[in-house]
């Protein structure tokens, strides 16, 4: 029990170090990631498995006292993201293998990936704040080669832009860190809130919570602060997108959930109602620029950033319910959007584009991809029965209750024009003719077309057991939220309580 | 001394976000390396201003004769100088291949991935 | 760039550089020092040796790539916090062996040693693949 929390570091960290050693080999490579990603799935699992009831697996790194050394802390909120950390890393990395051009890979894919999985999972692991924000520049550095990677005119051009807003984002939460040590004097989650709750010091922590809301906010991609993400996101290759859009912003969000329940809840009917304004607005303005987009990959970008207000809305409604629908509809949109993603991946590496004014009768060529597309596109709209409708309803239901109509009216109005841009991508790419036939650029045999579609398999059949198995989800979500609504048990748990 | 100190904070701060607002890809990077400054310097503030020796203990001695400086903020400060040097590293090579590939340093030329 | 008495004074300054690196590395424990710094001063001898002669003299010069040598490093700080669990400590506490010399006396060597050793090459690695980098560029 005392090495288990650190493990989701140092796996990845460990595959990342024999990837960078057999540097030439890309066979070999293939096989460790791929190895790699399995055992931090399994680690995962075992991790989750023992956090269930309830517990907080806490540990303390080079056996240093809590509220002095690094704390490691993972409650039932941690263990899902690692859950979810560990699917996506196999899922992405079996598609990366099959479908990655060689020179990425031999540029060192494999080791930025499993870096960037290990600051992934840094982050949701740490109970340090100064810890986190060195998470946060693992992930984030290991995120800027891959994006730059191949060095193509607009990969690098959308980097310039990701690059800066990341690094002033950094800037924002290095500062934030300042303050907020210079008031407590303790840089300890737990501590921190302890602390906080003890005597609260008024429009200076309200000031930097705003700064920390301001810095995961950019992060996140939260209104008005997401500018950079459809500048940037749509142009590395599919694996890469898949696994930014999967983990990165949600990286954001789950810090803010984090911070935002544990430390920053002294003055909820501000902070948490501007962070609902955020959502509302987040959420509309991804929605109504997708509208605009005739490119299959921008679309599932830009709707990424109305996912993201999805997410901040059950913060801000700050209620147990609540924080219940964030945790679902986190689980749900990490797994649906790495799918699309994949899936656009899928299509470009057909017909060479995603121009939906090029595309055009995939139904009929490929029906078993445009099955995968159309249920992970109706799950993101939230059509019943599947994982979006049971996230969005937790959502709704959360927000009627405590008789916050405008951003109900907001989250059930987003959610018909997502309909409709995902019903446009399948018009147009997949239901309506192609204007000129297109040539199968890679028509592979039936047996290696159908791995190449595994991963994505696999991500519909949790979609859509998440949706079946509505039931238990939602018990454990309301757990996981019931513990951040109440951090006491957080607190003891991590000073032993002191 | 709270006081200068909190002016230069200022003025990086200040210096460091025109530069980026400025289109030159050079600028900008001065910037962000101004920026990242100023949130070290504003740690080293917060973490309190004192007259103290090092926080070693000498042999033999159980507490501190002197209250000595507070040794976190100094930590904190390195690492986070450790990381704005590797990422400004980064950001060099990636602006320089930007510039080798676009042929421009003008921020504003840079609109192949906007959203229209 | 071909400056002889930058070349004349490179030649006479590598070795002490070096050497001074390996003793900031050593005396880290206690003092002021450490795997970064002397990774540090390590990494700039070998960059004032690539603007002395040429990147490509300066390659040759160390040898093996500076990338394997920050996975090698990677490896070393990462196995080092492991001698601690099997005495059911947590990941990377410290720990110390008593090793005692031939000639007498005892010499304690720990597993921050360990990782500051990892830390010098990590850092040590890293500069150099910037460096040689940047310096190929021209």
């Amino acid at each position: 029990m005392t090495l288990l929390p650190s493990l989701p570091i140092t796996i990845p960290l460990a595959g990342a170090v024999l990837c960078m050693l057999f540097r030439r080999n890309i066979r070999a490579q293939k096989g460790i990631a791929l190895f790699t990603s399995f055992l931090i799935l399994l680690t995962s699992l075992t991790i989750f498995a023992s956090t269930k009831d309830g517990t907080i697996a806490v540990m303390n790194v080079g056996d240093w006292p809590a509220p002095f050394g690094i704390t490691l802390a993972i409650d039932m909120l941690s263990s899902v993201m690692l859950l979810l950390v560990g699917l996506l890393a196999v899922g992405v990395s079996a598609y990366a293998c099959f479908d990655l051009d060689e020179p990425r890979m031999k540029f060192g894919f494999f080791p930025l990936m499993l870096i960037l999985l290990m600051g992934v999972n840094g982050a949701f692991v740490t109970g340090d704040l100064f810890n986190l924000y060195v998470w946060f520049e693992v992930l984030l550095t290991a995120s800027f080669i891959l994006l730059a990677l191949g060095g193509e005119r607009a990969q690098l051009a959308g980097s310039i832009k990701y690059v800066t807003l990341n690094l002033l984002s950094s800037a924002l939460f290095l500062a934030g860190i300042g303050i907020l040590y210079g008031m407590a004097g303790t840089l300890n989650l737990a501590d921190l809130a302890h602390l906080v709750k003890d005597g609260a010091r008024g429009d200076l922590l309200t000031m930097v919570a705003i700064m920390f809301m301001m810095a995961f906010g950019i992060k996140a991609g939260m209104f008005p602060l997401y500018f950079w993400l459809p500048a940037s996101y749509p142009t590395p290759p599919a694996a890469v997108t898949a696994l930014f859009s999967g983990l990165l912003t949600k990286v954001g969000a789950y810090s803010m959930i984090r911070m935002f329940t544990l430390v920053f809840d002294s003055d909820p009917e501000f902070l948490h109602g501007l962070i609902l304004v955020g959502a509302g607005l987040t959420m509309l303005s991804g929605v109504l620029a997708a509208t605009a987009q005739y490119e299959m990959r921008k679309i599932l970008a830009v709707h990424i950033v109305s996912q993201i207000g999805y997410i901040l809305m059950g913060l801000g409604l700050f209620t147990e319910l609540a924080l219940t629908g964030s945790i679902i509809y986190l689980a749900h949109v990490i797994i649906v959007k790495t799918n699309l993603f994949l899936v656009a991946g899928a299509v470009n590496r057909l017909k060479g584009t995603y121009d939906l004014k090029k595309l055009g009768g995939l139904y009929s060529e490929r029906p078993g991809l445009s099955l995968l597309f159309i249920i992970s596109a109706m799950s993101l709209a939230g059509v019943p029965p599947l994982s979006g409708f049971f996230a969005k309803i937790t959502l709704i239901i959360a927000g009627i209750q405590i008789e916050s109509w405008a951003i109900v009216v907001v989250a059930l109005g987003v959610s018909l024009l997502t309909l409709y841009s995902m019903t446009k991508i399948w018009a147009y790419v997949f239901w309506k003719p192609a204007p000129e036939p297109l040539p199968d650029l890679d028509p592979m045999p039936k047996g290696q077309w159908f791995v190449f579609l595994l991963p994505m398999v696999g991500y519909t059949v949790i979609s859509i057991a998440i949706g079946v198995f509505a039931g238990p989800v939602f018990d454990y979500a309301s757990e996981a939220a019931a513990q951040l609504m109440n951090p006491q048990a957080y607190i003891d748990a991590v000073l032993g309580g002191v | 001394m709270e006081v200068v100190l909190a002016i230069v904070i200022g003025f990086l701060y200040g210096g460091g976000l025109y530069l980026m607002m400025r289109r030159n890809l050079i600028q900008l990077i001065i910037g962000l390396g101004l920026l990242s400054h100023g949130a070290n310097l504003l740690i080293f503030t917060a973490g309190g201003l004192r007259k103290g020796g090092a926080p070693i203990l000498a042999d033999g001695e159980k507490v501190f004769s002197t209250i000595p400086a507070d040794p976190l903020p100094q930590a904190l400060i390195l690492t986070s100088i450790v990381i704005s040097f590797a990422v400004t590293a980064f950001a060099l090579v990636l602006f320089l291949r930007t510039y080798q590939t676009v042929g421009t340093d003008d921020v504003d030329e840079l609109k192949e991935t906007e959203t229209e | 760039m071909t400056s002889i008495i930058l070349r004349t004074s490179t030649r006479y300054m590598f070795p002490p550089l070096i050497v001074f690196s390996v003793y900031l590395l050593l005396r880290g424990h206690h003092f002021p020092g450490g795997g970064f710094v002397g990774g540090l001063f390590a990494g700039s001898a070998f960059a004032l040796y690539a603007l002395a002669y040429s990147v490509s003299d300066a390659r040759k010069a160390f040898r093996q790539d500076p990338r394997d040598i920050t996975a090698g490093g990677l490896a070393i700080a990462l196995l080092s916090g492991i001698p601690p669990l099997f005495s059911s400590h947590a990941f990377l506490t410290g720990t110390w062996w008593e090793v005692p010399l031939p000639m007498g006396g005892v010499l304690d060597v720990g597993t921050p040693l360990i990782f500051d050793v990892g830390v010098y090459f990590v850092v040590l690695g890293v500069l150099l693949t910037v460096v040689f980098a940047l310096g190929e560029e021209e």
